[in-house]
């Protein structure tokens, strides 16, 4: 902590005026045939936002963890504040006030925001003199940045925003002075994406340094100073973010032009294929999460369900899948109502015509341990397609899987390959792929784009339409509310478990909407 | 700091094993020295008790028929995310099944006697480890917890059975009446006289039959998918509509059928009568076995023939060196079930480190790394 408040004061002159926290040069990586990091050069300005945008794979993280220690380079320099180091350990990183900030949280969940701040830090053995230290650091911290926290809270009854918050001041509390955000926002909602910006804004006017890595467009519009794109391992372009637009940044990640938009006809709906009336639903700990939602979803046409994560879109998906039975209501798919009966509701579901894409792939839709051919029959393994009788077709369901990697353009096209080695997109086109090819009646989408790539979003968007004008009834629920109003047809706002307005994407606007998820009713919000 | 890439599959079902193995004896070794025997004769010893003739050998493959059943046990159960710890009580219980078909069908002929005797095994192991499967599935009370509890129950069971139903009058053991020639499974010193007096019987066939039956099942079946899946990730088994309290009470039954042949070597092949605790701990190294074995079929073989080895050297060793006593042979036996079970990871770590050294990638990275470093 010392170590780089003294380096930061000690620089020479001539860096400071230059103000390049961070300079690589050259930097290569390559894991066995994997060249994921060719040659890169990349200047930070001190006291700026830099973001850093690529799809899944195009580097980043890895170029991150070379910064933060995690990886050594193969070759190249890097300066920190003008000085050449050798980055050995994340140890390292920190004492030259680098501090990371991961996608998944690396907290103790029944430690309080205190204990989570110190430990690792700790002076002594005695835990009392780092505690009191910690919570006059963290008072100072909290006005000098707007980072208010209570310390005593327990990480796991804050939200996943403030938790975010707990990340940040653990890094700031260890001296960092540059600070690297991967995918910041995956997690959070939009109001608590808001929350995150303003932070960060306030910590660049400190002068601090702060590297964010996303694939939204929209967000490093919204906060960047520059730019870096990256694609297949190589910055391809640094931009002042004022000098450039989505349409252009999409443009370089991808390597070509990309719709950002989605594009689709009107929507003929017909008859009504999934119902739901009066559903109430709990959750695990028997917490009613959904409060009586009823609504249908008519032939030909994407309802999408709009809301922040955690106000009963999960549940409410999970009961129309058939894996969470319902407190009360009906489901009726075809017409025909479902029996909730016992713990294997989904095959029912399925049987009657209904797809699930789930919200969380890797927790749900895939065993992430099997080869690719096993996950795409799961949920359909007892369909003669896979073997007749008691017997596994094991060679038929190969075959079938190879022709829909093909069809889906799953990368590595190999069906032997075990999926936790796919990434993200390409293992929601598995998902995809497996649900969509049973040409159900109705399918239900959780989160269709979560994690993916702009150019497997593209896809998946195109192909969720294309089945909706197949005549398909398609439930499609997402965080994203981007995603929500430019491909449903129609969109339901749920706040607390209950529906609480219905609009119509082409003229609500998101002012409207972001105030109906914030609970306030459709004839309010219009007024 | 690297990430950690695992080690190539073939190196983790044989040179693991191996590894662990040989750091079992090493061990084992230094304690036969420790009291004054030569570890390398004692090794000698135990190699040719095993192998080096007709009778060792029988009494190596009967052991081994004991481990395969109770390691098979264990795996299935394993493959969907169940630990059934009490194959032991589930094999003892299944005698029953085993000798109430032997006593009432003894005076016909074994191949009427021993399939029905089979499926009697079969019916009361598997029983034994339904309830606590319908108690997990249906009541949330843990398998772990339940199968050993049912352990106990099933010792105290056994005991009041043999006193009250199963002794005859005037015997002072607590044993069954001797079953007849037609409650026999026959022994293989009937057709080879190679195996001497080695208790060795057809139930190693009806073990060959089980590694081949519980291959299929996991591997080509529908049902086996849906174990697999529950086993890796029980919410996508949920996910797939499978019902994971159906899966869990038809999987711990076939565990407990599979450890119920135990019964059928043991009481109609060896004893002839059902005894107390004839199951003498084969349960216990089961879960041994089948981590050894990593829950495949052929693992499971290897690792049952070598608690086999083990067991057989290890009585023979017992009575060439009378120093090594009986206790001394039940250390190395913890030893390897130690090292090679509960301590299977041990060399991971290092066995990864070293074969990302030496993995063709590895070099390229290698190569990479010291060309350019030169020209910036």
């Amino acid at each position: 902590m010392s170590h780089s408040t003294t380096s930061v004061s000690q620089r020479p002159a001539s860096v400071a005026a230059e103000g390049w926290a961070i300079e690589l040069e050259k930097i290569n990586k390559r894991f066995g045939a994997v060249h994921a990091n060719r040659d890169i050069d990349l200047k930070v300005k001190r006291g700026t936002i830099h973001g850093i945008v690529g799809e899944n794979g195009a580097g980043k993280s890895t170029l991150m963890s070379i910064l933060y220690g995690f990886y050594t380079a193969d070759s190249g320099i890097i300066r920190v504040n003008g000085q050449q180091v050798d980055i050995t350990d994340s140890r390292h990183a920190l004492s030259l006030g680098i501090g990371m900030v991961h996608q998944h949280f690396m907290l103790v969940d029944n430690f309080s925001i205190l204990e989570n701040v110190v430990l690792g830090a700790e002076d002594s053995g005695l835990l009392a003199p780092s505690l009191s230290k910690a919570r006059a650091e963290l008072k100072r911290l909290a006005s000098e940045y707007r980072l208010d926290v209570n310390p005593d809270a327990i990480v796991e009854d804050v939200s996943v925003g403030l938790q975010q918050r707990v990340e940040i001041l653990k890094a700031l509390y260890r001296g960092a002075d540059i600070l690297i955000l991967d995918e910041p926002t995956g997690v959070l909602t939009p109001n608590e994406a808001d929350d995150l910006f303003r932070v960060l804004e306030t910590l660049r006017d400190q002068g601090k340094t702060v590297i964010i890595i996303t694939h939204k467009l929209r967000e490093i519009m919204a906060i960047t100073d520059a730019v870096s794109v990256m694609r297949q391992g190589q910055i391809v372009a640094t931009l002042e973010t004022k000098d450039t637009n989505p349409e252009q940044l999409a443009e370089l990640m991808v390597g070509r032009r990309v719709l950002l938009r989605v594009e689709k006809g009107p929507a003929s709906p017909g008859k009504v294929l999934l119902e739901v009336k009066d559903l109430v639903v709990s959750d695990d700990f028997k917490v009613p999460r959904v409060k009586s939602v009823s609504f249908s979803v008519r032939a030909g046409e994407i309802v999408g369900i709009a809301g922040v994560a955690g106000n009963g879109q999960s549940e409410l998906l999970e009961a129309i899948a058939g894996m969470r039975p319902p407190l009360l209501g009906t489901i009726a798919v075809n017409g025909q109502p479902v029996s909730f009966h016992g713990d294997n509701g989904a095959s029912r579901l399925r049987a009657a015509g209904l797809a699930h894409v789930p919200e969380d792939r890797q927790r749900m839709g895939l065993v992430t341990g099997f080869e690719e051919w096993e996950n795409a029959i799961l949920g359909y393994q007892d369909d003669p397609t896979y073997g007749k009788g008691m017997f596994l077709d094991i060679d038929a369901a190969r075959t079938q899987a190879r022709e829909r990697i093909e069809k889906f353009d799953v990368r590595p096209p190999n069906a032997r390959l075990k999926t936790a080695n796919f990434s993200g997109g390409n293992q929601q086109k598995i998902v995809l792929a497996r649900e969509m090819e049973r040409n159900p009646d109705v399918l239900i989408v959780g989160q269709p784009t979560r994690g993916v790539d702009i150019g497997a979003i593209e896809f998946i968007h195109n192909q969720i339409i294309k089945m909706r004008d197949a005549g398909k009834a398609i439930l499609v629920v997402s965080v994203e509310l981007d995603e929500i109003r430019s491909l449903a047809d129609r969109i339901l706002v749920m706040f607390d478990g209950v529906i609480v307005g219905e609009a119509d994407p082409a003229t609500a606007t998101e002012g409207e909407l972001g105030l109906m998820m914030a609970g306030i009713g459709a004839t309010e919000a219009a007024q | 700091m690297s990430a950690r890439r695992p080690i190539p599959k073939w190196a983790d079902v044989t040179l693991l094993p191996a590894l662990n193995l040989a750091l079992a004896l090493v061990v084992s070794g230094l304690v036969v020295a420790m009291i004054g025997e030569n570890p390398f004769e004692a090794i000698q010893v135990i190699l040719y008790g095993a192998f080096g003739y007709g009778d060792g050998v029988g009494y190596t493959l009967y052991y081994a028929t004991n481990f395969i059943f109770t390691g098979l046990a264990v795996a299935i159960a394993a493959h969907a995310g169940l630990f059934n710890i009490g194959a032991e009580g589930q094999a003892y219980i299944a005698g029953l099944g085993a000798i109430i078909v032997a006593l009432w069908l003894d005076q016909t002929h074994w191949l009427i006697t021993v399939p029905l005797a089979i499926v009697g095994a079969a019916a009361f192991g598997g029983f034994w480890a339904f309830v606590p499967g319908y108690l997990q599935a249906k009541r949330g009370s843990h398998v772990v917890i339940t199968t050993i509890m049912f352990n106990f129950i099933a010792a105290a069971l056994m005991i009041f059975l043999l006193n009250r139903v199963f002794k005859p009058p005037g015997v002072p053991s607590l044993e069954s009446r001797i079953i007849a020639e037609g409650g026999r499974v026959p022994q293989l010193r009937q057709f080879w006289s190679y195996f001497g007096y080695s208790p060795v019987n057809l139930s190693v066939f009806l073990a060959i039959a089980a590694l081949i039956l519980v291959y299929v099942l996991v591997w080509h079946t529908k049902l086996g998918y849906a174990l697999r899946v529950m086993g890796q990730n029980p919410t996508a088994a949920r996910y797939a509509g499978m019902s994971n309290s159906r899966l869990i009470m038809i999987v711990m039954s076939i565990s407990g059928a599979l450890a119920g042949m135990v019964a059928i070597n043991q009481v109609l092949g060896v004893n002839n009568r059902l005894v107390e605790d004839f199951v003498a701990g084969y349960g216990f190294v089961g879960i041994a076995v089948a981590l050894m074995g990593r829950n495949h079929p052929i693992g499971i073989a290897l690792a049952a023939l070598l608690f086999g080895v083990l067991y057989q050297g290890g009585n023979e060793l017992q009575f060439v060196m009378p120093n090594v006593t009986k206790e001394m042979i039940v250390v190395i036996q913890a030893l390897v079930i130690l090292f090679t079970g509960a301590m299977e990871g041990l060399f991971r770590p290092s066995l990864e480190r070293t074969f990302m050294l030496f993995s063709p990638e590895r070099k390229v990275e290698a190569v990479a790394r010291n060309t350019p470093s030169t020209e910036s």
